[in-house]
């Protein structure tokens, strides 16, 4: 029923199923895109004629909107970056690079991995992963553990895993870390698209959020930082916009978030990030929260009637993302096919390698739902697996 | 044959498939006819590079040719390998060093092979012509 707030559904006849990659954009957050670009483009924060004030009144307001969105106390605390990988970069290596263990879960995504690699940490040493069970719960006793013998930690969890859709507790993960006094980094790469986050509630001291996987255009996402941590994290770059005085001798900086924000911003990004969050509020969680859990309860139910159908997990505590294989077949050969049968999917290792070779796999298919997505994808999805297994059988 | 004349062939089969999914069953046929590779072949120093699926390719030297054996995890990469056998195995060393073809424009594979997976197409030419001139 929201597909109509859509021009892409309009456009195209495809089964768009690949929404943790990117969701697609609405009416509002394209229009806001060309009215910026025809009608006030000018930069920000800079010039003081009136195109350029009313830009830098859109992108403030697209902060306040986070702000209040995520409930953060203070607009300072939203910092835009250009996503998710960005928001995880900064944070590593601006603010918890001096910290002697660093602890993740298993089912990270390459952003929350690889940047611990850069700093000379590996397993056991300077880097410590929480195991989980055969269903892909994270194992809260094995994190107290690494707690427990790793005291004053930086915690660096997923929300929701993008490969298999499983919802970390990251009320009781940030809880638990405090209790040890570790400082939480949350990946929210996947969390805004499908729930509430409050920050508030949740005491996360650092949040990072998408804003393609929440409807706004790519290329501009956020990293929440509590305010008590505002002073100790270093800015990693600097430039225009981030600076009080300088002189050839030194500079002196601005306060947060200006001083994190070097050079000109994705402006119309970042305001159609505010476009987004506004829509979202119009949809309203309840509402999304409902049709996906729905739409999502059919797709597993479809599914398991499939020959050989292999998954990881259940979808209790799972939401958006369904992963799963034919046993025999290479999730490439199936991706293939039903690409050709006009359903948008993703095949792959969907970078989270580690938990593929903990799982003894390459990649899985992987379908990952909106709340746009309704039971007829579902419907035309099997079809289309169907045949291609049907095409594949020897 | 000369390489040329096997490209034009293969090309004259896949365009008389108007729908792709028959052109992806015909290529999965393909596959099924593709010789065994047996299984100690399957090495990594047989891998072709910029595969997303994992295909293996070894060569043997016939007087001045140069004959190919290959295979792959994936049932559709199967029909493609035994597209690129059909095409370069048994041509001469000489041929074979000269390839400079960009065979995925050639045989319009860019119509029904995504970018990531030409990249393994060109992988598997590449390691033709690297034991082509290594031979």
């Amino acid at each position: 029923m929201f597909k109509k707030d859509f021009t892409y559904f309009e456009n195209s006849d495809i089964v768009y199923l690949d929404n943790a990659a990117t969701t697609q954009k609405p009416k509002t957050v394209v229009a806001s895109q060309v009215e910026y670009y025809e009608k006030y483009c000018a930069n920000t924060h800079r010039s003081n004629f009136g195109d350029a004030n009313k830009a830098t009144q859109k992108f403030e307001n697209a902060r306040k909107i986070l702000k209040n969105f995520i409930n953060a106390k203070k607009t300072e605390e939203i910092i835009f970056t250009k996503g998710v990988t960005e928001s995880m970069n900064f944070i590593a290596n601006s603010y918890a690079k001096d910290f002697k263990t660093v602890i993740i879960s298993s089912l990270e995504h390459h952003s929350n991995i690889v940047p611990w690699h850069m700093q000379g940490r590996s397993l056991g040493k300077g880097l410590e992963v929480v195991n989980c069970n055969n269903n892909l719960d994270f194992d809260i006793e094995d994190f107290e553990r690494l707690l427990q013998e790793n005291p004053k930690s930086f915690v660096s969890v997923t929300h929701i895993s993008n490969a298999f859709g499983k919802i970390h507790d990251i009320k009781e993960i940030i809880t638990l870390a405090h209790k040890y006094k570790a400082v939480v980094m949350i990946d929210g790469a996947q969390s805004l698209a499908h729930t509430r986050v409050d920050m508030q509630e949740l005491d996360v001291d650092f949040f990072a959020i998408s804003g393609h996987k929440t409807y706004a255009p790519t290329g501009v996402g956020a990293i929440y930082i509590k305010e008590k941590y505002l002073k100790d994290v270093e800015i990693y770059q600097t430039g225009g916009a981030t600076i009080d005085q300088v002189d050839f001798n030194s500079s002196t900086l601005l306060d947060a978030p200006y001083k994190f924000e070097a050079g000109t911003q994705n402006i119309a990004g970042i305001i159609g990030f505010g476009e987004a969050l506004e829509y979202l509020n119009h949809v309203g969680y309840e509402n999304i929260e409902l049709i996906e859990k729905d739409v999502f309860n059919y797709l597993d139910e479809e599914l398991k009637k499939l020959p050989n159908i292999i998954f990881y997990n259940d979808i209790k505590d799972s939401i958006g993302s369904r992963s799963f294989n034919f046993k025999g077949l290479i999730h490439d050969d199936v991706g293939i096919l039903v690409d050709k049968m006009k359903i948008a999917l993703r095949v792959g290792h969907h970078c989270a390698q580690p938990i593929m070779k903990a799982l003894n796999i390459k990649g899985t298919i992987r379908v990952s739902i909106s709340f746009y997505n309704d039971y007829n994808d579902v419907d035309k999805l099997i079809v289309a697996l169907k045949k291609a297994l049907k095409m594949l059988e020897n | 044959m000369s390489i040329e004349q096997r490209v034009e062939n293969i090309k004259e089969d896949l365009e008389f498939f108007e729908d792709e999914l028959q052109k992806y069953e015909y290529i999965i046929d393909l596959g099924k006819k593709l010789e065994k590779l047996d299984e100690k072949y399957q090495i990594p120093v047989n891998l072709v590079h910029g595969c997303t699926s994992q295909v293996w390719l070894i060569c043997e030297q016939v007087d001045n040719k140069l004959i190919f054996k290959g295979t792959s995890d994936a049932i559709i990469v199967k029909g493609l390998v035994y597209m690129i056998l059909q095409i370069f195995s048994d041509s001469s060393i000489e041929e074979l060093k000269e390839i400079d073809m960009d065979i995925v424009h050639e045989l319009n594979l860019s119509e029904i092979i995504t970018p990531n997976r030409q990249s393994g197409v060109i992988g598997m030419i590449k390691k033709i012509k690297e034991y082509a001139l290594k031979a």
